[in-house]
């Protein structure tokens, strides 16, 4: 095929026009209205929350956060044993499901042969994805009945009695409460926090790795001291999305942790948090006193996760700036 | 524009570096031996002017004032140690620095009579008229074909068959015709390094550029590679204006007719390739060419 | 060069160890994953079967299906995501082509965090739509799920926007293409599977989103597909089954539970298998 002339063909719409940049400003703007979207939503939901628990805060005041009365008889509400069932439990499914994921992140990194790497890969994201009203139906109907048989009885003849930490492991094996809830939560958050550790070590350029690789380290430590402290921002973001989803998790706690408006320092009694209460009573509420009261407590569900995630951010933003300091 | 070359560096140097004046009389007076071109020329119009160009990422200073004339169908080479501003120069001819919120050119850049840093300059159609080949290869995730024809559609409105003759023309123009003539419709990022990277000269030069700016193109590639893509940068001169930057002296000596060396910000010295390697006016010039720093 | 062997085996001893914990980690995960699954197909297999697909829910002691609840949930699904969808994609797009840096952007980032807790987003619908409209309707329910995708197509469309390397949109700018050609022709295109694993991962989570649905669509016992009704659903069938002490009742559930799980897997399957990884350039 010939050559064609080389007539720019530019050159005969050369000058530069004036810049007609409507579809470029359109597009943008209709990109951050999206994005502003996000924040009027949040703006919503803060405001309709704090007119909807104004009822109950005035009549109970700051006390509301400490009193651990529920009763709808005398409407007399408060919201101690929710905060803290909804707190002991995340944390401790975060104990749990933090190493753990961890470990399934080493291992799909480093440790897997190429050809399990996506077929595992693939059966912990399934983990995610199973809706936690399955976790639920299988903690009730299947988890707890084998937990209050076999294990329970175990770890509270053997630990129960121990000072202090003692009490946590008592009371008679129901199944249910606050243990098996963060044990389900955990298992629920565990592909979470794995995927982003997992796609984070991913992202760690072949290079270091070589490099640390050919002065001898071992995989662990090539782990250690190359791909964590370069990923560390990543991870925490991974812990903190797990955190996140912990905190707010209501489906699966709502079948396990018993509902019990009752305050008790063993982690096998039955308990309550703030979204199981919300997700039992919200609409079975009769009285506005009852259903203000309901909706503070989804404020303080609010609150909490919040402030959880704020001190995360300012923790990210502290390593960040470390970061920049010692290198 | 048309207007001899006028070797501007000294007007670049002097304001910053008084203490150089005697010498660069000196250099003025042996440049003008290099005004003889290569081509045998006295006078090669130029294509793009740069007059007080300073360049600023957020508050440092990358640019100081410099000025150039690039000749017209030649392929003009800058040469200088990493970080001495030689990439952002060319990322100012066409404004693909405007990407970024803080970057920011001043001066002029007068691209056929016109100021592209004026304001209301339509960055795409500016784009349209000069294009770039960045240092690693950028292959769109897309079939080969569809890789040329991206750039063609935005201007162009072709019919199947001269859109053909067009992907065929500009990849033939890059030499990777033969090597991937039956698999046009394999996706692009499936090629070796060196034919990705004369994939996306194809890209550039499909749309018929004037200006063709090429970021060390070769720096990610193999020694064979790199030569066939200075046999088509040498090609390629006849009918384009070729701005080459490269951190490689012996490709720049091999591959331009013009040679700006720059450092820390500032264009030291401009002239003749064959000049400036064999007889450089400066003493930083020469120390860098003859690899005493850098 | 001198080899401290002792030392040399001690890190070599660590690494085991650190590397067998990981080891032990994934098979811990995993098997969770065999339990439910196994859990569920014992438990519901035996209870699919056609009318479960054709007949509405029955009362206690009747014999039915959940029909009314299958296409009630791809109703909410769909709405869900009509709604949340497009605006989390613009919306990502923001964050990563226009405002990356910008303090805007980092608050609507971290807002999109917060927005994940759905039983608040339950309440906040309850609260806006459903008291105002008087009833619960299938809006409430598609408006509640929209809200829960809206954060989820966010952020994947966001990172797997940051993932296309600012290389490929100078080189399509160079060619000439403006802002809105190069994001919507390479950008979008470069991370097309990933952010439509995004949607699709959205879907998937939504679909057994039961507590939001607790108070915007609630249930119907009868075949409805009018939005401004309220309308049956999968998961909160499954819900209101589960926890009800009649066995017909309890074997619809495991068989909607069964059912629910299959669906999402399989989605997730076919998300992998089909759409390749995003492609990552280094």
């Amino acid at each position: 095929m010939p050559e064609q002339p080389l007539t720019p063909v530019a050159n005969e719409n050369a000058a530069p026009r004036r810049h007609i940049a409507w579809p470029d400003s359109l597009y943008a703007g209709a990109a951050w209205l999206a994005a502003a979207s996000v924040l009027i939503v949040i703006g919503a939901i803060l405001f309709v929350l704090i007119q909807g628990a104004l009822p109950a805060l005035h009549k109970f005041g700051l006390g509301f956060i400490s009193s651990d009365q529920w009763n709808p008889v005398t409407e007399n509400f408060g919201a101690r044993i929710p905060i803290y069932g909804t707190l002991v439990t995340s944390l401790l499914a975060m104990l749990i499901a933090v190493p753990v994921s961890f470990g399934i992140a080493l291992f799909i990194t480093e440790l897997c042969p190429r050809w399990l790497k996506r077929p595992i890969g693939i059966a912990v994201e399934l983990l995610a994805a199973i809706p936690s009203i399955i976790y639920g139906m299988w903690g009730l109907f299947v988890f707890a009945p084998l937990f209050a048989d076999h294990v329970q009885p175990w770890i509270t003849e053997h630990f129960g009695d121990l000072p202090i930490v003692g009490v946590m492991f008592s009371g008679p094996p129901l199944g249910i409460g606050l243990f098996t809830a963060s044990l389900i939560l955990a298992i629920m958050v565990i592909p979470f926090i794995s995927a982003i550790m997992r796609d984070v070590f991913e992202a760690t350029p072949r290079v270091l790795k070589e490099s640390a690789y050919g002065l001898g380290s071992t995989t662990w430590e090539v782990v250690r001291h190359v791909v964590l402290p370069y990923t560390k921002v990543g991870v925490i973001g991974g812990v903190m999305v797990g955190l996140g989803r912990a905190l707010g998790e209501t489906m699966a706690v709502t079948f396990v942790i018993g509902n019990a408006h009752e305050l008790s320092n063993s982690l096998f009694m039955p308990g309550n948090t703030i979204s199981s209460t919300l997700a039992n009573e919200f609409t079975e509420a009769v009285s506005p006193i009852y259903t203000s009261s309901l909706i503070s407590l989804g404020l303080i569900l609010f609150l909490i996760s919040f402030i959880v995630l704020a001190v995360a951010r300012v923790l990210l933003m502290r390593l960040q700036i470390n970061e920049g300091h010692s290198t | 524009m048309t207007q001899g070359i006028r070797l501007t560096m000294k007007e670049s140097v002097i304001p910053f570096n008084l203490g150089n004046l005697e010498h660069a009389d000196n250099a003025q007076s042996r440049t003008q031996e290099s005004d003889v071109p290569t081509q045998g020329t006295e006078e090669v119009p130029s294509k793009i002017t740069l007059r007080g160009l300073n360049f600023h990422y957020g508050k440092s200073q990358a640019l100081f004032d410099v000025n150039l004339d690039i000749p017209e169908n030649q392929v003009t080479a800058f040469i200088g140690p990493s970080g001495c501003g030689k990439s952002t120069l060319l990322r100012c001819f066409n404004r693909i620095y405007a990407l970024y919120p803080r970057h920011r050119a001043s001066g002029e850049i007068i691209l056929d009579g016109e100021n592209i840093l004026a304001r209301g300059i339509d960055l795409n159609l500016l784009r349209a008229r000069v294009g770039m080949v960045f240092q690693s290869p950028t292959p769109f995730p897309m079939s080969i074909y569809d890789n040329i024809a991206y750039g063609v559609r935005l201007y162009e409105r072709l019919s199947r068959a001269s859109m053909d003759r067009r992907v065929t023309w500009a990849l033939k123009k890059a030499a990777l015709w033969n090597e991937i003539k039956d698999k046009l419709h394999h996706s692009g990022t499936a090629l070796s390094g060196g034919q990705q990277q004369r994939l996306c000269i194809a890209r550039a030069i499909a749309i018929k550029p004037e200006v063709l700016l090429l970021d060390e193109p070769a720096s990610a590639l193999d020694p064979i590679s790199t030569l066939k893509i200075e046999k088509l940068i040498d090609e390629l001169k006849r009918d384009y204006t070729i701005v080459i930057v490269t951190h490689n002296m012996q490709q720049a000596a091999r591959v331009s007719d013009y040679t700006a060396f720059m450092y820390l910000g500032k264009l030291i010295e401009f002239g003749a390739t064959r000049l400036l390697f064999t007889n450089p006016g400066e003493k930083q010039t020469e120390d860098y060419i003859t690899g005493r720093y850098g | 060069m001198a080899i401290d062997l002792y030392l040399y085996r001690k890190r070599r001893l660590l690494n085991l160890v650190s590397l067998t914990l990981s080891m032990l980690a994934t098979l811990f995960g995993l098997l969770w994953l065999a339990w439910l699954l196994w859990t569920l197909v014992s438990q519901g297999i035996q209870y699919v079967n056609w009318d479960l697909f054709t007949q509405a829910t029955p009362p206690p002691g009747e014999t039915g299906g959940l029909s009314n609840a299958i296409t009630g949930s791809l109703i909410l699904i769909a709405l869900g995501v009509a709604i949340g969808a497009p605006v989390g994609i613009f919306a990502g797009t923001y964050l990563s082509e226009f405002g990356r840096d910008t303090r805007f952007a980092a608050v609507v980032r971290f807002i999109s965090d917060v927005l994940l807790s759905s039983i608040i987003i339950g309440v906040f619908v309850y609260e806006v739509v459903v008291i105002h409209m008087g009833h619960f309707s299938a809006y409430a329910g598609g408006l509640a799920l929209a809200l829960i995708v809206l954060p989820i197509v966010l952020r994947t469309t966001e990172d797997m926007l940051r993932l296309v390397p600012d290389r490929m949109r100078e080189a399509a700018a160079a060619l000439g293409a403006p802002r809105w050609k190069v994001i919507v022709s390479i950008v979008y295109r470069a991370a097309r599977s990933g952010i439509l694993t995004g949607i699709l991962l959205a879907v998937a989570r939504v679909s057994g989103e039961t507590a939001p649905l607790l108070f915007t669509a609630l249930n119907n016992q009868f075949s409805s597909t009018h939005l401004n009704e309220p309308i049956a659903n999968l998961p909160v069938v499954i819900f209101q089954f589960a926890m009800s002490p009649y066995d017909d009742w309890q074997h619809l559930a495991w068989a909607g539970a069964l059912l629910i799980t299959a669906g999402i897997l399989l989605l997730n399957i076919i998300v992998r298998v089909f759409l390749p990884e995003p492609e990552r350039q280094r």
